[in-house]
């Protein structure tokens, strides 16, 4: 699960962990991070920050707060990730501060996203965010995450446990918009309960060396997990995702669209793994990884896998790494359209597909900033 | 008054001569129509004229009112005022009509606020349902769909000569009729010149050529009036064959005209 990534450039003892007192107090979530009408949480260095507001404008049956202070929280850590996926999750459950616990009970439908934001601001610190969402029978929300940074030396190593309920209806966004020298080594697990409907989009444009392990279990017959990315390298940074899409029970179904950029000297990493175990017969699992190379330097590796215990399964797998579309460009272009802009045009169109799908329109219209910015920086360095 | 001249045109794929010497002069308000046999070289000559990548040219030359076409980019070609309509157009996910239009009024130096209204005119010229235009390019569009999507742009765009390559392929009755009457239209009210590239000749019923000329084997082998036309519905290509074409290539198997009257 290591191989392709920089993780032996890692120096883990050059990174304490971040100390209560080191947090800088921040009072508010920065301007960019508010989405309107949303349920906000701000979280500094993995602690939550209490809301002077406090919880009393939540929805009646939606708890956040930190585990130690949600009734019955500590029965909820480790309730999804039962065994580290990796050492660094591990290290999580070691040094995490009081993981942000957000439940929702059955039944309950929220209809404003709720907005995490997680600032890490330990420069020099090691930061080991832990977020337990639970969601209960029949319930039906969105949790937006959002990880930032200023340009500081830092390593991030959060840990996300969603458990999705029979019926219930969730959708998980993870923004990462950590600053260029930060690491990031993040893990991600659901379970998703019988018919229940759970979708995880996440964007990945910053860091340095930023991974993302996503382990989405169905657990119950009928369950439905459509796991989505988008990324973009460039300069240095490598993007590293590794994805598995676990079927545990009968029916149940798995979509998997993940794609990329890489610039610069950038690479990405991308490995999946759909297993289909012998009770899982009906499942139906796809999975998709397209790359675009917009430079010589660059580099995307591509690796899906199957493993399949059941023969009654409907199961593919497509991947792709190439430059930009030559006819695609050349449609735009006949069209009057000059190369760069061309170019442009499909880059952000080939992301639309995966940001179309995020449920969250307030974050679309700066995410597709960020992706112009990248792609107005790559002009200025090719000259 | 604009002129697209063509002169002694010689081009291919992969080392293979397919355009074997092309002379063609299209001016402003003309319609002239280029029909032939598969595999006659028609596409690739829509292709080369617009600089499609992938096509080699190896001879000759193409002018646009004296300007070398063949050393301009694409988009420079397009901005000179050449469009191609694309026998099959590429989908372009994410990109709406909207987008590559903008883009393309800005590089003209045009207005590009003007886009919209021009485009919602279009739509309702030719019957193309307002929904399509924020869809992305191309995709998900029905063959009919994406030739009124053609015209749309070629309405918006008013360029001074369009290369139509089968504009008529993959599309029905009626959208055909749409499609050919607002490029007869365009001819007279903006004076575009028209290449129409055809197999058959229904396109021409509504898009009245000038001159239809027969290219078979990558060389033109007669012009005439619109004549011409009804010479190859009635008898086929085999009267513009020569017995070395038989020799050099058997003909295909005829492909059936799936619009034909199966009473005519």
């Amino acid at each position: 699960m290591w191989r392709y990534s920089r993780v032996d450039e890692l120096d883990l003892d050059a990174f304490s962990p971040a100390r209560a007192d080191a947090v800088a107090p921040i009072a508010q979530v920065d301007a960019e991070g508010l989405v309107p009408g949303a349920i906000s949480v701000l979280v500094v260095d993995g602690r939550m920050v209490p809301d002077p507001d406090g919880s009393s404008s939540l929805d009646p049956g939606l708890e956040i707060g930190p585990v130690d202070q949600v009734a019955g929280g500590e029965d909820t850590l480790g309730s999804v990730v039962d065994e580290g996926p990796d050492a660094f999750a591990e290290l999580n459950t070691a040094f995490s501060p009081p993981a942000l616990v957000v439940r929702v009970r059955p039944g309950l439908t929220v209809a404003r996203p709720i907005v995490i934001t997680q600032r890490v601001t330990a420069d020099g610190h090691a930061v080991f965010p832990r977020v337990i969402i639970q969601a209960g029978e029949g319930s039906a929300f969105t949790v937006l995450e959002r990880y930032a940074s200023p340009d500081i030396v830092a390593l991030v190593a959060p840990v996300v446990e969603i458990d999705v309920g029979r019926a219930a209806r969730v959708s998980y966004v993870a923004v990462q918009e950590l600053g260029p020298r930060v690491w990031q080594i993040a893990n991600q697990v659901s379970q998703v309960g019988q018919e229940a409907t759970f979708l995880a989009a996440s964007t990945a444009l910053g860091g340095d060396y930023a991974r993302l392990r996503t382990d989405c279990r169905l657990t119950g017959r009928g369950a439905t997990g459509d796991l989505l990315a988008a990324y973009f390298g460039e300069g240095a940074q490598t993007l590293d995702f590794r994805t598995f899409q676990d079927h545990r029970a009968p029916d149940t179904t798995s979509n998997l669209l993940f794609k990329g950029a890489v610039g610069g000297h950038s690479r990405s990493v991308y490995t999946g793994l759909i297993r289909v175990r012998k009770e899982a017969r009906g499942t139906n699992a796809f999975q998709t990884n397209r790359n675009i190379k917009l430079s010589d330097h660059a580099w995307a590796e591509s690796v899906p896998n199957l493993e399949i215990e059941n023969n009654d399964v409907h199961c593919s797998h497509a991947s792709a790494v190439g430059p930009v579309d030559d006819e695609q460009r050349f449609y735009l272009e006949s069209r009057g359209v000059p190369p760069r802009v061309a170019e442009r045009l499909v880059v952000a169109g080939f992301f639309d597909e995966v940001l179309a799908r995020i449920p969250v329109p307030a974050v679309l219209d700066p995410l597709r900033a960020r992706i112009a910015g990248k792609l107005d920086r790559r002009e200025q360095e090719d000259g | 008054m604009t002129e697209l001249r063509i002169e002694g045109l010689r081009a291919g794929v992969l080392g293979r001569e397919i355009l074997r010497g092309i002379d063609l002069v299209v001016r402003s308000g003309e319609v002239h129509a280029v029909m032939g046999p598969n595999g006659s070289g028609k596409s690739t000559l829509s292709h080369v004229v617009m600089g499609r990548p992938g096509y080699e040219v190896l001879g000759g030359a193409v002018t646009l009112d004296g300007a070398d076409v063949l050393t301009m980019e694409p988009w420079q070609r397009a901005q000179a005022g050449l469009f191609l309509a694309m026998q099959y157009p590429t989908e372009v996910p994410g990109v709406s009509l909207d987008d590559m239009l903008v883009a393309s009024f800005t590089a003209a130096g045009r207005d590009p606020d003007e886009v919209r209204a021009r485009m919602v005119g279009e739509a309702e010229r030719i019957g193309f349902d307002a929904r399509f235009l924020t869809r992305p390019l191309n995709v998900d569009l029905s063959g009919g769909e994406k030739k009124r999507n053609e015209t749309l742009q070629l309405g918006v765009l008013e360029p001074r000569i369009a290369v139509l390559d089968e504009l008529d392929s993959g599309l029905d009755v009626d959208a055909l009729r749409a499609c050919s009457r607002r490029i007869e239209q365009a001819t007279e009210e903006t004076g575009l010149g028209v290449l129409a590239i055809t197999h058959y000749r229904r396109l021409l019923t509504e898009l009245r050529p000038d001159v239809v000329h027969i290219l078979v084997r990558g060389e033109i082998r007669q012009s005439g009036g619109p004549e011409l036309a009804d010479v190859v519905e009635r008898e086929g290509y085999a009267a513009f064959l020569g017995d070395e074409d038989a020799e050099a290539a058997p003909p295909a198997p005829a492909e059936p005209d799936p619009f034909a009257d199966p009473l005519g």
